[in-house]
């Protein structure tokens, strides 16, 4: 999968019925259930402006405050290692657990995992690498990539699920019983409790890493990071140098919004704080603890103008909540960050030439900019990267004609106005009976409706209402 | 260069800093060193008996059980009960937690040893009001791994160790470990374990407990 064929993969995606259903039902639950949360905190917003601050502070000073992280996490026993690229970050891992002999590793979710494809870098040095959040597992079984942030496997049913265990679960009783969803979990669960409990080396990413004491936390509702955290004997932090955190309060502020903001709860069933190996007397947890801070394209971003995407705390709300999003899921972006959030991260860390179409996948709606936890002006970073797209002449021949002609008719008022009255005409003829064209050319009413011009344009309205206004 | 260098050499020049500013310095160790709190929700600000009220119904939210009882010497019983009810066997896995070892057990059993399959009782450090939250520290006393394991996970905390917000149980921390020390795991645990990864519906008891039990004692 790559980034570059986005067009293509969500027509497929629309023709998906069964992805279709999921995404309605995922998108609907979302959105929801953010909006109770919302509605249940008086202070949410203020929490959101805090969240800005405190990610926008950290940033502005991210050189002092790794050094001082990592200060905290050699105190308490732990290593830290850097990795600039993608490469650098596997032959850390893979050296790890080479040094252990390790032959099984589990992992909770980690999304800079996935960008820097350890996964494959681990099973390339004979480790077998199993993930262990219950949706990655069964995406893993299927050699799928993620569809959503927080649910992963949002777009499979219980049957798909059932062949899948069926397939790779040999050792179990063929005639056994799959059909409740309930079955499935407690087959799982048992599965993955055995890989648990012999595994060699745990794998998860973080959601903050403090500063002030060392410590990486982890969000996860199922109890698989945290436990891939406390059995193996070497516990494995991934974690993007964007994730640290000044202070233990900062944190809190941080992860008041992110929850609330992915899945509408007030906190996540586990919130995990660790901070560093085993201590003397413990009768659990790693003997080492190893952190491996990721650049991955990070620090280059912090220089540029799209530096604000480096506060996204990865929440999932941009996605729930856009338009295209839910009409195509995750797949179409062919990157391991979808949606709006995709759509800016992806073309910075695969270049712009393989991503052209994702900074294009929007309707700017601003949705993703009203919801997102930490602020980011998302529609205004992906029209950056269009402006990049266009400069660098990775834009189509018909697009670029289409822009040139609006910028000839947008230079002559006059011309423009006739030009666009006289469209509403047209488009006012083939309306359907409740003001939406079904119908239009360029399929843009294939997966949307288009509400039909009602009255004037824009430019014969405001003129009307000003004239109005000076008379009273 | 090592990548260490590298990397913060990067950051620097793209914030266009050399690292060594004084007023960025002072800014960096001012934070550090006063951890301004942000804002804190109102919710959790209330006095005792309505904190504890509070936690009981937001753990209730998220679908723990809870029982109150009036001493140390009624935990016990409370648990027992618990246990017959769920037809659960009379041996609970535990740490070495001294406040649990003293309780009148009579006819239950703490053992330590694997918790899984079988329920486990843990001691919280404390307890946060505003979203039904427990606070586990790590430890021969209450070992982490008992907080995931067993199918059912039955947790004591006293009244007064129930606190409004998180800000508050970081202070409560820095009071015990000392100011930039943690635990080496701290476990916030807000109701038993879920998914809605199968089938799309919620379902308990994931990779942990299906069961979460908690006992507050005192306060009445
Ligand atoms: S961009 Fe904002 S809304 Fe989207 S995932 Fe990141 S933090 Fe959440």
């Amino acid at each position: 999968m790559n980034a570059a064929q986005f067009t293509r993969r969500a027509h497929l995606a629309l023709e998906d019925k069964q992805l279709q259903t999921a995404l309605s039902i995922s998108r609907d639950g979302f959105t929801a259930q953010r909006a109770a949360a919302v509605a249940r905190l008086p202070e949410f917003d203020s929490l959101r402006d805090s969240a800005r601050d405190i990610k926008a502070h950290t940033l502005a000073h991210l050189d002092l405050y790794l050094e001082a992280y990592e200060k905290r996490v050699t105190a308490s026993g732990g290593i830290v290692h850097y990795a600039r690229s993608a490469k650098d970050a596997n032959d850390i891992v893979v050296s790890i657990c080479r040094r252990h002999g390790a032959k099984l590793a589990v992992k909770g979710k980690t999304m800079i995992g996935e960008e820097i494809g350890v996964n494959a870098a681990l099973e390339a040095n004979g480790v077998d690498p199993v993930e262990t959040d219950l949706g990655e597992y069964i995406l893993q079984l299927r050699g799928e990539l993620p569809s959503h942030i927080t649910a992963p496997a949002v777009h499979l049913t219980k049957e798909q699920i059932a062949a899948d265990f069926r397939r790779a679960h040999r050792d179990l009783p063929e005639g056994r019983d799959l059909t409740e969803a309930s079955a499935l979990l407690a087959e799982a669960r048992a599965v993955l409790r055995k890989m648990f409990l012999s595994a060699d080396i745990g794998i998860t990413g973080a959601n903050f890493l403090v500063a002030e004491t060392g410590t990486s936390i982890i969000v996860t509702n199922e109890g698989n990071g945290d436990l891939a955290a406390t059995l193996p004997k070497v516990h494995i932090v991934l974690a993007s140098i964007e994730k640290l955190v000044p202070t233990l309060e900062d944190a809190a502020q941080l992860l008041r919004v992110l929850t609330r903001s992915a899945t509408g709860q007030e906190i996540s069933t586990y919130t995990t704080f660790a901070t560093g190996p085993r201590r003397p007397g413990d009768p659990d947890g790693p003997e080492e603890y190893h952190v491996v801070l990721v650049d991955n394209g990070r620090s280059a971003l912090l220089g540029s103008e799209f530096a604000e995407v480096l506060r996204c705390i990865r929440c999932g709300a941009c996605m729930n909540h856009c338009p295209v999003y839910q009409s195509v899921g995750g797949h179409a972006y062919g990157s391991v960050y979808a949606g709006p959030i995709g759509a800016v991260l992806t073309p910075a860390l695969v270049g712009i030439e393989n991503a052209v179409d994702l900074p294009n996948a929007s309707s700017f709606c601003g949705a993703c900019e009203s919801v997102c936890p930490v602020r980011i002006p998302l529609p205004k970073l992906m029209r950056f990267w269009r402006e990049h797209a266009f400069e660098r002449g990775l834009v189509s021949v018909r697009q670029r004609l289409a822009l040139n002609l609006w910028g000839f008719f947008a230079k002559r008022p006059a011309l423009y106005r006739f030009a666009t009255r006289a469209a509403v005409r047209v488009l006012a003829k083939i309306d359907g009976e409740d003001g939406r064209l079904r119908k239009m050319p360029a399929s843009w009413t294939a997966s949307r409706d288009f509400p039909a011009p009602q009255g004037e344009t824009f430019q014969a309205e405001f003129a009307r209402r000003k004239s109005m206004g000076r008379r009273s | 260069m090592s990548a260490r260098a590298e990397i913060l050499a990067d950051v620097r020049r793209a914030l266009g800093v050399t690292g060594s500013e004084a007023s960025r310095r002072r800014a960096v160790a001012d934070r550090l060193e006063h951890a301004p709190q942000g804002t804190i929700p109102a919710r959790g600000q209330l006095d005792p008996a309505e904190r504890k009220a509070l936690f009981r119904a937001e753990a209730e939210r998220v679908l723990a059980s809870v029982a109150e009882v009036a001493s140390n010497a009624d935990v016990a019983a409370e648990v027992a009960t618990y246990l017959r009810r769920r037809n659960l066997p009379a041996t609970l896995r535990a740490g070495a937690d001294p406040y649990l070892a003293a309780l009148p057990w009579q006819g239950l059993e703490l053992a330590e040893g694997s918790p899984d399959g079988t329920a486990a009782l843990s001691r919280a450090f404390g307890a946060v009001a505003e979203s039904g939250t427990l606070v586990l520290v790590s430890g021969k006393e209450n070992p982490t791994r008992l907080n995931f394991l067993p199918p059912t996970h039955i947790v004591v905390v006293a009244a007064g160790d129930i606190v409004g917000d998180y800000e508050t149980i970081w202070q409560r921390l820095r009071g015990a470990y000392g100011k930039g020390a943690m635990p080496r795991t701290v476990n916030f645990i807000s109701g038993p374990s879920r998914s809605a990864d199968i089938g799309r519906t919620m379902q308990l008891g994931a990779h942990g407990p299906r069961e979460l039990r908690i006992i507050i004692v005192g306060g009445k």
